[in-house]
């Protein structure tokens, strides 16, 4: 029994170890998986780097960072929404890379300057809700067109959107509508709009998801996932709510204390050029490209045909804002009924 | 005796000379002493300036004279208890005193070391074997060495690999808030909280704590699967049913399915607009409603995932009964169902209790499911995951939550324990054994028939589902065929040689090579537990079996970010590379081998373990020859569970899975998440059937074991 065991146990040590080779850039990716495959395989094509990506979602990267802080495994982290990349910097997880953003859109320089070079903008998702066309006129419901129009009752049981504890758009939305119609009368607004809510969900896109398969009529979340659903096939339209909305930046940041720092930049150069962020459209990345260059869909939502909140990124994005809103939000919010159980 | 730990302070002194002590960077093995200082056995490192490694390698040295020295038996194995423990507690401490990149104690100033590696390993265990030898020769565990290095062994592997970690997790249950230091003044009443433990919803208005709902699923999930599982069972094994492969095949089946694809089904069903919803709405006129999006679909869904299991407990010890007790029982003149109610039930109680404690356990930590069909139905597992990767990180929330969860698990463990009481189940005796299963009477057949055929076709409609979705384009709205999503993940290219250019190859071949080499190590570790559990008697047993059953009771996101946390640096320094994922896998799915292993082990009458050992074979003979050949069906359940486990577990791998060992389960999560159901589901198709080539593989190797009756069924 002994011996087999500690051969085994040996064994698997050295199989592992000696997978393990250096000169290779680690990237942990928290866009759509499809996304981060193409990057990586054009990313080693034109420069020759070897790129490992792994695929996890920024709550999931955050947490690993922090847990890893000192002596972390990956080298950069790429893509998901900004609010974790801005705490990540806070927290001096990331560093800055050090690459030139003057020819980028404005809301990245934004964003790098606010973070101090440390996570640098890679695209903007709209707010928006979907709903979907077959199960509305079945119900005979006129579609929504205003945040406020969500808050009538005819919506009764009929919306979806995600816990704003547990998903960064639900949080996005929450302090879009904060900003947009100042504290309480936000509170009051989501209040009404819960009463209609018949689910909050844990996941950001999973609204979004279910409208398209007519789980719920409608959905909140992010435009460019909408997008794609649509074009999938499904029978919904998107809405840019009348009153304006918010948006979420997505961004890149290398990781403090990587050793392959010079990879690591030559990846953060990449991902905001035009020649990296233009194929998405070829996997189907609606969202809007930092790079003025970059291709896009005309399908996909612009930001000049939609009416935009100026987003206070460092307000809401800090930690005490964040314990304040959800706070209120669980109290006024979700104890305020609304999510029925058919 | 002498020889035995003579050998062992040998061995680990040759590792101390020869074997590198640092895990290095080009491989565990590398002999590249001279350019690769952490490459260097230990006794080299000590040339560097490295004089704390001088303690263990004296210990070892120690012991060795101590064997040659003539000196009394029990002096000297006093001697040798002494020498293993200072060693091994020498070793421990300078691993946690001085540490690689960033000194957590800089007591020692600038003293740093990497992680310890194959020497360090070798010499570790040498002492660790030397002490239980030691231990063994001052009468303790019967004077068996056998006994007391197995002993010494699992509880140095559970404490390095289940304690350690979670000190990391637990630790923060009594953080402060704002780093303000440690205390119980925060942790009481968060554990108590009124949010955690609320009745609302039963007093009408508002929502349950999760820690409510998490217990009323697992009693409900455990009751349920047990009682299932046992309809299966004595389908199986006490009546004359024709299709009992295809049976077979169908309980197997949900334990090899990936996570989300049954919620996934079950929505495309029962959903709103799902297809019998839909159908039902048409014919009946019935509303549709969101029913499934709570905990009855939760519940569901977990009777679909977890009845197999109970059912792979049940069907050894169903199996097992003797005979002869039934027979005995019909010649006393007891009808059929007399003896199954007082006979053969009564029997099956260690079955039944263990297969209700693993379905309630594993309910308590399912993830996968609440995930998809909670709704706002919030159970402990998922407000752990949130707490951890939410908006606001809450570490001490998901420790705090982690406690409750575990809290619950050791009261069902203990319910369990006093309903088995002191009573013997053993009924595979050395005896001339022969005769028939009593078949079930005409009522209770019946029952196990309307339970076990609707469910069964009711398993097999969804998979049918599966397997239709993986071949159409979009699944549930535009049903046209295609392969497409089995070429997008499983393209090969013949040109200049054989190219995996599809996206899953990668992640496929890593997952079943982790499997591969987790099962066989998981099976023995739980079958060895189970045998020290059940056959051997020493202090601290039942502390030493509860602690086996930890890591299965705590949820896997806390077991990822405690293994992060404490094998990120060093002196065990593991994150990234395919060891961690083998040992957590190991770890996390030893206490079904253990269950399974005790279930199937207490009905071996110990008459047969005394008659080897009287005929003179030692407990490691007896063991071998004596018990494992009876054990069949125990090994096969530990090695296939486990083998699929760890192709199929999702919420522990999430933070330890790294880019160059990517698992299955990670990417399809990811196409779940992106909507891309149709690759999704393909790879789940692809995994089930390596998994059943792999189950039919090892029933083939192990087989059955021959109890010297025929499985027959009096009729």
């Amino acid at each position: 029994m002994k011996y087999p065991t500690i051969s085994a146990l040996a064994l698997t040590a050295a199989m592992a170890a000696s997978a393990a080779s250096a000169d290779q850039l680690n990237v942990v990716c928290s866009n759509e998986q499809t996304w981060c495959d193409l990057m990586a395989q054009n990313f080693k094509i034109d420069t020759g780097i070897d790129v490992a990506m792994v695929r996890k979602s920024t709550g999931e990267v955050l947490a690993q960072l922090r847990a890893e802080k000192g002596n972390p495994k990956v080298d950069v982290w790429w893509g998901g929404t900004g609010d974790p990349h801005i705490i990540a910097a806070s927290e001096g997880l990331t560093t800055a890379s050090g690459a030139d953003v003057s020819g980028l859109l404005g809301w990245a320089q934004n964003m790098t300057e606010m973070t101090e070079g440390r996570a640098i903008g890679v695209h903007v998702g709209l707010l928006g809700f979907i709903y979907n066309s077959e199960v509305l006129a079945e119900k005979g419901l006129a579609a929504p067109a205003c945040w406020r129009d969500l808050a009538k009752p005819d919506y009764k049981g009929e919306i979806q959107v995600a816990n704003p504890n547990s998903s960064g758009t639900a949080y996005t939305e929450l302090a879009t509508l904060v900003q947009l119609f100042g504290e309480d009368e936000a509170f009051k607004v989501l209040a009404e709009i819960g009463a209609n809510v018949n689910q909050y969900t844990k996941s950001g896109s999973a609204p979004v998801k279910a409208t398209a398969r007519g789980e719920t009529t409608i959905g909140i979340g992010f435009m460019h996932d909408m997008v794609k659903l649509k074009k999938e096939g499904f029978p919904v339209e998107l809405v840019a709510p009348c009153e304006g909305t918010g948006y979420e930046l997505g961004a890149v940041s290398v990781v403090e204390g990587t050793p392959n720092l010079e990879a690591a930049k030559k990846w953060v150069e990449y991902v905001i050029s035009a020649e990296g962020q233009s194929p998405g459209l070829e996997v189907g990345v609606y969202n809007i490209p930092s790079n003025p260059d970059a291709a896009t869909d005309p399908d996909a939502p612009d930001m000049a045909s939609i009416k935009l909140i100026d987003y206070d990124f460092a307000t809401y994005g800090a930690s005490d804002t964040r314990e304040r809103l959800l706070a209120r939000w669980e109290t006024e919010v979700k104890n305020a009924g609304g999510a029925i159980e058919e | 005796m002498t020889r035995t730990a003579t050998l062992w302070s040998l061995f680990g002194l040759a590792a101390f000379l020869m074997l590198p002590w640092y895990m290095t960077t080009g491989s565990l093995l590398s002999f590249d002493w001279v350019s690769d200082a952490p490459s260097r056995p230990a006794l080299w490192q000590l040339g560097l300036g490295r004089w704390w490694l001088a303690g263990p390698g004296l210990a070892l040295l120690a012991a060795l004279v101590v064997g040659v020295l003539p000196m009394p038996p029990v002096a000297r194995a006093r001697a040798w208890v002494l020498s293993g423990a200072a060693g091994l507690a020498l070793l421990a401490g300078q691993g946690l005193m001085i540490l690689g990149a960033g000194p957590r104690l800089a007591i020692l100033g600038e003293a740093s070391q990497p992680g310890m590696g194959l020497g360090a390993l070798v010499v570790a265990l040498s002492l660790l074997f030397v002490l239980t030898t030691g231990i063994s020769a001052m009468g303790r565990g019967r004077g068996d060495a056998f006994v007391t290095g197995l002993v010494g062994l699992i509880v140095a592997l559970v404490g390095v690999f289940v304690f350690y970690p979670m000190a990391f997790i637990l630790v923060q249950a009594f953080a402060l808030k704002d780093g303000a230091g440690f205390g119980l003044s925060e942790f009481l009443p968060r554990f108590f909280a009124t949010q955690t433990w609320s009745f609302a919803c039963l007093t009408g208005g508002g929502y349950c704590g999760p820690a409510v709902n998490s217990l009323v699923l697992g009693i409900l999930t455990g009751l349920g699967t047990t009682l299932l599982g046992l309809a299966f069972a004595l389908v199986f094994s006490r009546t004359d049913f024709r299709a009992k492969k295809l049976l077979r095949v169908l309980t197997i089946l949900p334990i090899i399915t990936p996570p989300f694809v049954i919620g996934l089904a079950l929505i495309l069903l029962f959903g709103r607009s799902g297809t019998l919803t839909e159908f039902f709405a048409w014919a009946f006129g019935m509303e549709k409603t969101r029913w499934l999006y709570g905990f009855w679909g939760v519940w569901l869904a977990q009777m679909l995932s977890f009845t197999p299991i109970a059912f792979l407990v049940l069907i050894g010890v169903v199996e097992g009964i003797s005979p002869s007790m039934e027979e005995a029982s019909q010649t006393l003149d007891a009808d059929r169902w007399q003896t199954f109610r007082r006979v053969s039930l009564p029997l099956m109680r260690p079955g039944l209790a263990n297969a209700f404690l693993l379905g309630f356990i594993e309910s308590l930590a399912d993830f996968g499911n609440p995930l998809v069909l909670g709704g706002n139905f919030n159970v402990l597992s998922t407000e752990i995951y949130f707490a951890i990767v939410g908006t606001v990180a809450d570490p001490a929330k998901a420790a705090i939550l982690s406690m409750i969860l575990l809290a619950m698990t050791l009261g069902a463990f203990v319910a369990q324990r006093r309903w088995l009481g002191k009573k013997s189940y053993a009924t595979v005796t050395g005896k001339a054994d022969n005769g028939q299963h009593a078949s079930l009477n005409p009522g209770l057949k019946w029952t196990c028939y309307l339970t076990v055929l609707p469910w069964a076709a009711f398993t097999l409609m969804i998979y049918l589902l599966i397997l239709f979705g993986s071949f159409v384009k979009l699944w549930g709205y535009n049903h046209s065929f295609t392969l497409e999503h089995y070429r997008n993940a499983f393209r090969i290219v013949m040109r200049n040689g054989v190219h995996f250019i599809g996206s899953a190859w990668d992640s496929y071949f890593s997952t079943l090579a982790i499997a591969a080499i987790a099962a066989p190590l998981t099976a023995a570790v739980g079958l060895a537990t189970a045998y020290l559990l059940v056959r051997q008697s020493f202090f601290g047993k039942d502390a030493f079996e509860f602690s086996t059953m930890l890591s299965f009771a705590i949820p896997g996101t806390v077991i990822g970010v405690a293994y992060v946390m404490a094998f990120n640096f060093p002196p065990i320094e593991l994150t990234g590379t395919a060891v961690i994922l083998v040992l957590v896998f190991m770890f996390r799915n030893m206490p079904v081998g253990v269950r399974g292993g005790i279930a199937a082990m207490s009905q071996l009458d110990r008459s047969l373990d005394e008659a080897s050992i009287m005929l003179g074979a030692n407990s490691f003979t007896t063991l071998r020859r004596v018990i494992l050949p009876l054990m069949g069906p125990a090994i096969l359940a530990a090695m296939t569970y486990s083998f699929v486990r760890a192709i199929t577990s999702v919420s522990a791998v999430i933070f330890l899975v790294s880019a160059r060992h990517n698992l299955a389960t990670n990417f399809i999560v990811g196409r779940v998440e992106n909507n891309e159901y149709g690759i999704a589901i393909a790879y789940s198709v692809v995994l089930i059937v390596t998994m059943l080539l792999a189950i039919l593989l090892l029933q083939a190797v192990i087989g059955r074991r021959r109890l010297r009756r025929t499985d027959r069924v009096a009729v």
